[in-house]
């Protein structure tokens, strides 16, 4: 559905993307899970034909970006990160608006537009001034708007950000009902719960590479194991326990005031090596220890 | 070069219908000023002044005012509107992630400007006949003339906006090539009555051409140099409107 190849870009000196290989199969829900400034934005923003790789190539729907960009523009719903609604109209007037760029019918555009600030719970708004909104609003208006084309593949870039708990529910709903329609969909997020509960397969992507793309069960078996063992103890000891677990193969990782233990098979060495037990403690592993993990480690090299 | 294409009317629509739902804070700018220079000038100085074939003053100057608040309406809109959707709102950003290109946008941001040309020129056309300042059945012509004026005002404005750093920088635009082209172009005075080098100027600004052709259809009186005058707006018209895509996709591409 969405292929890029050997994309690499670079704003003046300063190399945002070093080399992308990305494929996002037909239905499939691919989640690019990354810190500030990876460059996630920047790769949505090549996908979506709207910035041009500085080189590598980008096929949608089997079509050359280059040559097909109407086309394929046409097929895509996007939800970009930063709000770019039209203050200048209304909350129901931007989504007919958009609706008549994509050729819409007027009747048609405006059903749909309905249908969309009803599931989204706006529809009390519909003549409301965008500059009075509020910014979980404003983000819900421009999912809504980001269907109006009733797309084969949704970009959302970073989708809930800024949603309370209740609209964060309703969106992953939608999009877990899109998904059963045969949408694809790619996400770029932060949030570890959207990209473990929504997606079938997630991109780690750190420093403008992709690190490690793999379904969210796989991730966590090769990178850390199913459990995790965190010890708590004084920073000053840690250098000393580090170099007593490498002595024993065991890897481990300084995360937010703790040390994180992976892969650990046999636990009596470990409750040996450590000198408080009670420091010791164990849980279930998530995507966010395999990202830690992951980006850590480059940091390091 | 990538070229626009019929979507352009989107962009044109999109613009139309926040006019439509703006237009009164629109009113003093497009109505209001252009007629109280008409009469302040018109009866004003036009007391002072005696034309040489008989003419009122305010009768000279109306075609001129027409031509001139045709080119204010378009530089207005392509250079500070647009750069204010283009940087501040963020609107095109949207836009192009749609099936519309950059071109498309543009191309509707110009034919926008030079319908706000057109509108200005009806309206204080309309005026004008009401006060019996209008003599001839070619004033007919002014809507689709200044159709054509601010099309070429507003690709000159939109090369500008393309690159500009900041939204001051219209102030260059305006007090060194607007507001002189206003004093110098005709409007008030006949060109023949400036020093040479100010009537040599005068013969390359763009509002030149464009008073002579709005005063020949006010007026009534046409001759074969008007056909000069028009063959040198539409070769403005075809370099400054391609110039200003080219331009514009450049800046917009990031
Ligand atoms: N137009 C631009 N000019 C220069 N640098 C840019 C531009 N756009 C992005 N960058 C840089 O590219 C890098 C990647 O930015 P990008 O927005 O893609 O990150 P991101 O992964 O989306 O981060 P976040 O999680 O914060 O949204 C950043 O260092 C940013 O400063
Ligand atoms: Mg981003």
């Amino acid at each position: 559905m969405v292929k890029a190849e050997g994309i690499r870009k670079s704003f003046g000196s300063k190399i945002v993307l070093r080399g992308i290989d990305l494929q996002v199969n037909e239905g499939e829900t691919l989640a690019i899970f990354g810190p500030n400034g990876a460059g996630k934005t920047t790769l949505i923003r090549m996908i979506t034909a709207v910035s041009p790789p500085t080189t590598g190539n980008i096929w949608v729907l089997g079509y050359d970006l280059k040559a097909h960009a109407r086309m394929v523009k046409a097929m895509l719903g996007v939800v970009p990160q930063a709000d770019n609604l039209d203050p200048d109209l209304t909350v129901l007037q931007n989504l007919m608006t958009f609706a008549r760029y994509f050729e819409i019918p007027r009747q048609e555009a405006r059903q749909r537009s309905m249908e969309v600030l009803r599931l989204f719970q706006l529809d009390d708004r519909c003549k409301g001034k965008i500059d009075e909104l509020s910014g979980g609003m404003k983000r819900r208006l421009l999912i809504a708007r980001g269907l109006i084309n009733q797309p084969r593949i949704l970009i959302l870039d970073e989708p809930t950000i800024g949603l309370d708990p209740q609209a964060k529910y309703l969106v992953w709903d939608k999009l877990r009902e899109l998904k059963s329609q045969g949408v694809t969909q790619l996400l770029p997020t932060q949030n570890m719960e959207e990209a473990s509960t929504l997606c079938d397969r997630v991109a780690i992507m750190h420093q403008g590479k992709v690190l490690a793309l793999d379904t969210p069960k796989k991730l966590i078996a090769q990178y850390v194991g199913d459990d995790i063992w965190e010890i708590e103890i004084n920073s000053g000891e840690w250098d000393k326990l580090r170099g007593k677990l490498e002595n024993n193969r065991l890897e481990s990782e300084k995360v937010g005031g703790k040390l994180h233990v992976f892969h650990v098979s046999d636990r009596e060495l470990l409750r040996r090596l450590v000198d408080i037990p009670e420091s010791l403690s164990r849980r279930h592993a998530t995507l966010e220890d395999v990202f830690f993990k992951i980006t850590g480690r480059t940091l390091a090299e | 070069m990538i070229s626009f294409s019929w979507r352009f009317i989107r962009m044109w629509q999109r613009n139309s219908d926040v006019f439509l739902r703006l237009w009164r804070s629109e009113i003093p700018g497009f109505v209001i000023e252009p007629l109280l220079v008409l009469v302040a000038m018109g009866f004003g100085l036009g007391a002072y002044v005696g034309l040489v074939d008989g003419q009122r003053y305010i009768e000279f100057i109306t075609p001129g005012i027409i031509a001139s608040y045709t080119m204010f309406s378009a530089s207005f809109e392509c250079t500070y509107g647009t750069f204010f959707r283009m940087e501040f709102q963020k609107t095109f950003d949207a836009i192009i992630a749609t099936p519309l290109n950059i071109e498309d946008v543009i191309a509707g941001e110009i034919f926008w400007g030079a319908t706000r040309s057109m509108l200005t020129g009806t309206m204080i056309l309309t005026v004008a006949s009401i006060f019996h300042l209008v003599h001839s059945p070619w004033a007919l012509l002014i809507p689709i003339f200044s159709l054509l004026i601010g099309t070429m005002f507003s690709s000159i404005a939109m090369l500008f906006t393309s690159i500009v750093p900041s939204v001051n920088s219209f102030n260059y635009f305006f007090t060194l090539f607007i507001t002189p082209m206003f004093f110098f172009s005709g409007v008030f005075f006949p060109i023949s009555s400036f020093p040479e080098i100010v009537k040599n100027l005068s013969w390359i600004a763009p509002l030149t051409p464009a008073v002579h052709l709005s005063r020949a259809l006010v007026t009534g009186e046409l001759h074969w140099s008007l056909l000069w005058s028009l063959g040198l707006i539409i070769i403005l018209i075809v370099l400054f409107f391609s110039a200003s895509l080219v331009s514009m996709r450049r800046r917009l591409t990031r």
